[in-house]
Parts: C-alpha cells; sequence; structure tokens
C-alpha cells in the first residue's frame, strides 16, 4: 500500500514496529514504533505517558516527511 | 456437436500482409483462418474452427493501445468465441506485447481461455506470464511447426477444464502462481533430505525462491507542514462497531474509508481491531494506539499541520497479499490525491 | 536423555461406564470428563461427543488438539507445569494413545479457531480427520474475560487429555520407539562422522491466541534455551495459541513434532541430531533482534553444521524466521526453513511477508489462501455461527445448507509450517 500511494507522488511515513518487513516490501521512510500490539503509545505506562509517546512519535513522522530521502531510510532515535 | 470457435490474432507480418511498412496499419479482421492459423487448425483438430482472425500492426498496437483493444473486442464480439490464440510472438518483443495485452483483454471481457507463445526472452513474457498462459517458443517462426501443437494441447485443457500440468510438462512459461499439490514425501523428511544435501554441498532445489518487491522512488518531501493536509491510513484493521464492511480478520480482500468529523480522539465505543493477527486487547481499549487521532487533532488545533482529512483508510494487513496490497493502494492513493490530501501517515500493528 | 514411547494403537472411540482401551478401541466416561472440566468455574457447560474418520461431522470452531498420553516411569508428570508440577520430563517410558485425540472446541475466543471436517473433500487437508475425536464442547461463564475463557479452554483439553491417557498406563503398546540425545560432549562423540544437526524451534508468542508455554513459563518470556527433544514428548511445550488455524501448532503436534521424529529417524545413520534450540516469535522488535542473536550463539556454539528452523504463523514470523535464517547462517551454519505460503487466492503474490538472500532452501508447506468448497454435513459439533470472522472465511462463506466457502486457511493445522503434512506449493 505504501508504495502505490507514494507513486502519486504523495510522500508516505509508514509508522511501523517490524522495520525488517517495512524494508523488504519497499517503504522510503519508515519510523520504527512501540509493539505490534500498540504500536504508538504504550498502555502500561498509564494514558497521560502513553498519549506523550504516541504525540512524539508522530512528530517523527510528521519530520520524516519533511526530510528529503535518497531511497529506503529508517528515522531511529 | 457444434465446433468450439475459436479466434486468431496476428500482426501484419504473419498476416502475410507487409513486413516494417504496414506496421501502422489499423485492426481488421478476416473471416477464416491465415497463415500460422493452418498449422494452429491441424493442431486443434476437427471439434474447433476457427471462425476469424484479426489483424493489427504492431507499431498501431504499441501506439494505440487503448483503441487497439476496444476496436479488437469489438471486432471479434459478434463471433462469441469459446477459445481466443494470439500469435505465437516467438521473439518478436512488439508483437509479444500486443499478443500478451489483446489476450489478456480478452480472456477478460468474454471469459473465455486465451493464450499465446513466446520465446522466453520476449519482454512480453515477463509482462503477461502471470494473467495468460505463455507457450514456451523458439526466437524464431522455424518453430512454428513445435509451438503450434503445445498451445492446441494447453488449449484444449483449458477448454475441457482438464487439470494444467507443471510449467516444464504443458510447456508454458511458469507464471509464478502457487499451486498446491500432495507430495509423496511429508514436509519434515523433505527439509531433512534438502539438509543433508546443502550439508554435503550436493545440489538442492529450494521449493519457494526468494521473491522479489519492487521500489519506488521516494516522493518529494513536504516543504511547510503547517500547509499540509495530512491522512490516516492504518493496516492495523481498524473498523466501526460491527464492522460495516466485513473487512476479514486476515488476508482482506477490501479496505474501508471511516469518517472521524468532529471527533477529537477514537473512542473505543465507536472503533475496533478486527485483526486476526495480534492480541488486539490493547487497541480495543485504545484505538488511538493505531489511529493516533487524538495527538493529529491537537497538532491541527495547535497549527503544525494544516489539516487533517475527516476520514481514515483501514483494512487488515496480516496474510494480506500484495497483489490485493497494490489494489488497495493504488485506489486509496487515487481517492487521496483528488481530496487535497499532501501528506500520508500509515500505520501497521 | 533416553525416553521410551510405547505406542498404543487406537482405531476406535466409544463412550463407555469406564474410561479404558480395549482391543484397540478407547472408551471414555462422558461423565467423568465433564465433571472434570467443571472443576474450573469459568467454564459453566461442557459436553462430550465423539468423531470418528469418515464420519459426516464438522468441528467448529477448534482450540487444540491434543493426544493422550500418560507418564508411566522416569521423573515427572505430563504437562509439567501447566497442569502439574514443574517436573523434568523426558526420561523413562511414556505411552501415548496414537490414533485417538481430545479437541477443544467452543464458542470463539478470537478469530483465530478453525475447522475440521472429518469426510468430504476438505478432509484430507486435516490430520484430525483421521483420529478417533473426543471432543469437549465448553461453555464460558458470561462475561469471562478472553484471556481467562483461553486459559480455561486450555486446562480443560490437558487435563481431560491427561485423563484418558491414564487408561494406556498397564496396557502393553503396540510398538516402543526409543529415542536418545546424549549431554553435548558425548553426543558429538557418538557418531564423529556424521553432520552435526539441530532443530530451532520457534514458538509463536504474540499474546493472546498466540502464545505457547514452555515447562508453564509464557514463552515469550523466553530467551533462546536449549532443550533434549525427548522433553517435548512429555508435553513440556504446549499450545495456548490459534494464530491462522492453518498453521496452528496443536499440542498434538508438539508432542508429535515431525521434524524430531524425522531427524531421529536417521539419527546415526546419516546425520546426528543434537538437540533442539527453542526460540520464540515476540512483538517488540528489540526481541526478535535479541532472540535470533541468541538462536545463533547457541547454534554455533553447540557446534550445529546443519539446521532445520521451523515457524509458527505468518506476517510478522517470517521476519523472526528470516532474522534467523540469515544469523545462524551467518555462522557458516546450513540452515532449511520450513514455512508455508499466503500469495493471495490467485496464487499470484510474494508467499512471504519478508525475505533475505541467505533463504535459499526452503520447504513449502502449502498455499493457505486457495479457496476450498466444504459442503455440507450431517453433524455440526461446536457450531458455524462464527465461520465469516474466523480467519480464512469471509461475508458470504456460510451457505444457507450449511456448506461452506472459505480459504484453507480454516482448517486446522492444513499448512502447518513444521512439515506435518504432505501438502506442498510449487510454482505453475
Amino acid at each position: 500500500m505504501v508504495k502505490e500511494i507514494e507513486r502519486y507522488g504523495l510522500p508516505v511515513v509508514h509508522m511501523c514496529t517490524i522495520v525488517p518487513i517495512s524494508l523488504t516490501i519497499g517503504a522510503n521512510r519508515i519510523v520504527p514504533t512501540v509493539a505490534i500490539p500498540y504500536p504508538l503509545g504504550d498502555p502500561h505506562l498509564g494514558e497521560e505517558k502513553s498519549k506523550n509517546l504516541r504525540r512524539h512519535l508522530v512528530e517523527k513522522g510528521l519530520d520524516a516527511l519533511q526530510t528529503e530521502v535518497d531511497g529506503q531510510t529508517v528515522f531511529e532515535e | 456437436m457444434s465446433k468450439i470457435k475459436v479466434v486468431h490474432y496476428l500482426n501484419q507480418f504473419f498476416a502475410q500482409i507487409g513486413g516494417e511498412e504496414m506496421a501502422d496499419m489499423e485492426p481488421e479482421l478476416r473471416e477464416g483462418l491465415i497463415g500460422p492459423g493452418i498449422a494452429l487448425q491441424q493442431a486443434l483438430g476437427a471439434d474447433y474452427e476457427i471462425v476469424a482472425t484479426v489483424i493489427c500492426g504492431d507499431n498501431y498496437f504499441g501506439s494505440n493501445l487503448e483503441e487497439a483493444q476496444s476496436r479488437i473486442l469489438e471486432l471479434i464480439k459478434p463471433y462469441s468465441p469459446q477459445l481466443f490464440v494470439a500469435g505465437p510472438a516467438f521473439n518478436a518483443g512488439r508483437y509479444g506485447v500486443a499478443c500478451g495485452t489483446i489476450a489478456t483483454a480478452v480472456e477478460k471481457e468474454f471469459g473465455i481461455p486465451a493464450l499465446t507463445g513466446m520465446y522466453v526472452e520476449n519482454p512480453g513474457v515477463e509482462m503477461f506470464k502471470k494473467d495468460l498462459y505463455i507457450i514456451e517458443t523458439a526466437n524464431s517462426a522455424a518453430g512454428m511447426r513445435k509451438a503450434m501443437p503445445k498451445i492446441a494441447t494447453l488449449a484444449k485443457k483449458l477448454i475441457n477444464g482438464n487439470e494444467i500440468d507443471l510449467p516444464a510438462e504443458d510447456g508454458y512459461h511458469e507464471r509464478g502462481i502457487r499451486v498446491n499439490y500432495f507430495h509423496d514425501k511429508r514436509g519434515s523428511t523433505r527439509a531433512v533430505d534438502m539438509l543433508l544435501q546443502k550439508v554435503k554441498g550436493e545440489e538442492y532445489q529450494t521449493e519457494y525462491p526468494m521473491p522479489f518487491f519492487d521500489r519506488v522512488p521516494p516522493a518529494t518531501p513536504i516543504i511547510d507542514m503547517s500547509k499540509a493536509k495530512v491522512a490516516i491510513v492504518s493496516s492495523g484493521g481498524i473498523v466501526p462497531l460491527g464492522n460495516p464492511d466485513r473487512i476479514e480478520s486476515s488476508s482482506a480482500t477490501k479496505f474501508g474509508k471511516y469518517d472521524v468529523t468532529g471527533m477529537d480522539r477514537m473512542s473505543k465505543d465507536d472503533f475496533i481491531s478486527i485483526h486476526g493477527g495480534y492480541d488486539t486487547a490493547y487497541i480495543l481499549e485504545d484505538p488511538n494506539l493505531a489511529i493516533p487521532l487524538d495527538v493529529l487533532r491537537e497538532m491541527e488545533k495547535e497549527g503544525q499541520i494544516g489539516e487533517l482529512a475527516n476520514y481514515f483508510y483501514s483494512t487488515t494487513g496480516t496474510g494480506t497479499s500484495v497483489g490485493n496490497a497494490e489494489v488497495f493502494g493504488t485506489e486509496i492513493g487515487k481517492q487521496l490525491l483528488a481530496d487535497g490530501v499532501t501528506a500520508v501517515i500509515l500505520t501497521s500493528t | 536423555m533416553k525416553l521410551e514411547l510405547g505406542k498404543i494403537l487406537i482405531q476406535d472411540v466409544q463412550f463407555g461406564a469406564k474410561t479404558e482401551v480395549v482391543d484397540r478401541t478407547l472408551f471414555v466416561n462422558k461423565e467423568e470428563i465433564i465433571e472434570l472440566v467443571l472443576e474450573d468455574d469459568r467454564l459453566i457447560g461442557a459436553d462430550v461427543e465423539l468423531a470418528r474418520p469418515g464420519e459426516s461431522v464438522r468441528i467448529a470452531p477448534v482450540k487444540d488438539v491434543i493426544e493422550p498420553r500418560v507418564k508411566v516411569t522416569g521423573g515427572g508428570v505430563l504437562f509439567p507445569g501447566m497442569i502439574n508440577k514443574v517436573e523434568q520430563v523426558g526420561s523413562g517410558r511414556t505411552h501415548a494413545l496414537v490414533g485417538a485425540t481430545v479437541i477443544t472446541c467452543g464458542r470463539i475466543v478470537g478469530f483465530q479457531e478453525g475447522l475440521i471436517d472429518m469426510s468430504g473433500p476438505a478432509a484430507k487437508y486435516c490430520p484430525f480427520s483421521e483420529t478417533n475425536n473426543v471432543v469437549l464442547v465448553i461453555e464460558p461463564a458470561d462475561n469471562l474475560e478472553t484471556h481467562d475463557y483461553e486459559t480455561a479452554g486450555r486446562l480443560a483439553g490437558l487435563k481431560v487429555a491427561a485423563y484418558i491417557g491414564e487408561a494406556g498406563k498397564n496396557i502393553e503398546p503396540d510398538e516402543v520407539v526409543v529415542y536418545e540425545t546424549k549431554p553435548l560432549l558425548e553426543q558429538a562423540l557418538q557418531y564423529p562422522d556424521l553432520p552435526k544437526i539441530g532443530y530451532v524451534h520457534m514458538l509463536q508468542s504474540q499474546g493472546l491466541l498466540h502464545d505457547t508455554y514452555y515447562y508453564g513459563v509464557d514463552a515469550k518470556q523466553l530467551v533462546p534455551t536449549f532443550m533434549y527433544p525427548t522433553e517435548i514428548m512429555d508435553g513440556a511445550i504446549v499450545s495456548g495459541n490459534c494464530v491462522a488455524p492453518c498453521d496452528k501448532v496443536t499440542t498434538f503436534h508438539h508432542l508429535n513434532n515431525p521434524i524430531i521424529e524425522d531427524l531421529f529417524a536417521r539419527h546415526g545413520k546419516d546425520l546426528n541430531f543434537m538437540g533442539v534450540v527453542l526460540t520464540n516469535e515476540n512483538v517488540f522488535l528489540a526481541d526478535k533482534d535479541r532472540s535470533s542473536d541468541m538462536t545463533a550463539k547457541l547454534c554455533e556454539f553447540f557446534g550445529f553444521e546443519g539446521v532445520i528452523i521451523s515457524e509458527e504463523g505468518y506476517g510478522n514470523p517470517d521476519t523472526d524466521l528470516m532474522m534467523n535464517c540469515q544469523k545462524v547462517s551467518q555462522k557458516g551454519i546450513k540452515v532449511v526453513l520450513i514455512t508455508d505460503e499466503f500469495p493471495g487466492r490467485d496464487g499470484k503474490s510474494q508467499s512471504l511477508a519478508d525475505t533475505v538472500d541467505e533463504a535459499d532452501a526452503l520447504v513449502s508447506c502449502g498455499n493457505g489462501n486457495v479457496i476450498i468448497n466444504f459442503p455440507p454435513m450431517e453433524k455440526v459439533i461446536g457450531t458455524l455461527d462464527f465461520v465469516e470472522t474466523m480467519i480464512g472465511g469471509y461475508e458470504g462463506s456460510l451457505k444457507p445448507d450449511g456448506s461452506i466457502e472459505a480459504e484453507l486457511q480454516i482448517v486446522i493445522a492444513s499448512t502447518i509450517a513444521n512439515g506435518y503434512n504432505k501438502l506442498a506449493a510449487r510454482g505453475h
């Protein structure tokens, strides 16, 4: 899906936990997330901290969308 | 018993109209058979009849793809064919692409078996082998005598609904379609055999060669996020309560588009996850863990992003074939573009 | 470690006043089984049905399948850490009722439970269409939380299998097979000229309905470790998962792991089977990194020259499979992978979610996306209510006459990726 949307020239950030799959299938901007059952946040931290973590990850995603890349790039911490 | 009606497709050269100088000829139909049709008719036998032959110049076809197809389909229609054979094209590239294109179109339009033949290096093989049976031929027309019986044998199997054998046995280019069968040894025994061959340095053959995933050049980045319209797409299986589109929990065949107008966050009273690939307990409690609506709404209010699209697209990622995912992506991308979206966040579980 | 496995062949199953084996027929006392199940107050109802090969019976939604076994001599008891105290198993003598199973079924927990047909065209895909099955239909208490329901169902099946297994304790087996793995250095010396082969056993460990237990430890908390193969035959590994039905490694399949069986069959002839490295398939990338690092380290340390790696499930576990393959290969060890394929209903897409170049020797256990037609059966054990939401099912799968059209993956263990079946896929 990532690639087909990007084919229209729309930048896509793939936010996912299993980065190797994203690299295999060919996403260009990849932001690693927390865990498969809770990618954006961590319910064990409590609601507020989980949301802060989510905000941080989404901001990283937006940064990735504003970054020029040559090829597949993983935006680590 | 009435005979099975066959339509044959040829280019200007094989129809004996002319060479390169006639490559611009527009589609036309002749009743009965022409040139290579004789060998085809002979191979098919008395139960089959080539009722018409369509001819089109390779250059015309190549430069008027859409029109050539629709005109040829119109020409064929009155004959209500039951079988369609194109070529064979041997190693002629433009002819190969034309044969592949028109055979695929005929199969789709009339729902009848359509096949062709090509040399392994013909670019048409790579383009159409997933869609069609393409008989493996020699690289020149000298191979006609051998090619036609193979085409006819496979065509008859398709007509009669017989099981198709392996590529090597039925003489077609492997289509990359994975088909089940029962081996005479169980998988674990085959694994031990293969491992011992590999350890001893003997030759071994994998049962599944690693597949290829293509690449797309990265889109240019967003310059000013405060003017961007952002949309969320997710493969986490998040759907409204009741799963109105009945998206599958695994190996999805469809996606949904769900409205979030007026919502500040994803509420567990409105959305669930139907994903079959992970423990959904956390996301059922807080769907924002997959669709980060709450923080994106905040950013929208703060002006960090220009606008958040008032919907998200959703499907289930697990076990969903790349073929289906491509269809979803193409359609979603088209809709996003039409709605003025400029940046996409795709979340996966 | 040495285990004698006594195989008592079972050719029929009947209800009886006493649970016992008489002339290859297993008799079961229904009331005693129900009583045993209802000891757990999370379950408020239970029934027992029998399903034999060739009958017009469909069982759904199936949670687990277990072979009845009993520990005759040697330390420990069956399913240590689950229904019995934790104690080392894998030595002495164990009896198995071969040809009989206990199947747990009942209202669905998630999407992952599957079907078994005892006859008809779908029967050939399922190993349990050929066994004599004691089917436990359980009913959870109202509003029972899903994790609790899964636990209750899992334990009920194990308890009933152990209870029925007792019937084989004093029966003379039809066949006794001896399996032995010596301590590492001795094992290496026993067949110094044969290639040292190991088995990397990946356990599904992704959370609810995707868990496996090792001596009662949830596999997601494991770091890779070594196991004597015979420990597995005594129930040291128990399935708590329902992944996708088709590639579910049931508890039966742990007890009867075909890779272990086939490696033992060649042990001392053309290979030296050294043992099992146990690892998991977790939901954090860091866990995948750590587990695959340690798996490769253990394989190297044990001096394996070749390993077979099997996975459970598809999608992200493909990443664990590929990471293990790559890292073990980089140690100079030859690797063969076993997997099943999900190339879409048309069979045209990539069969795996992840790939590495080192994965050049792979055994396929079939394409799970193929559409199969299941004719109506005279009797349904359990319920068909959930067919359309089960993995492999879709809108319109269940027809008014009780027939079903669904992907092969709805059938329990039909494409199980440890090579138990003969089903395979190839390119057309």
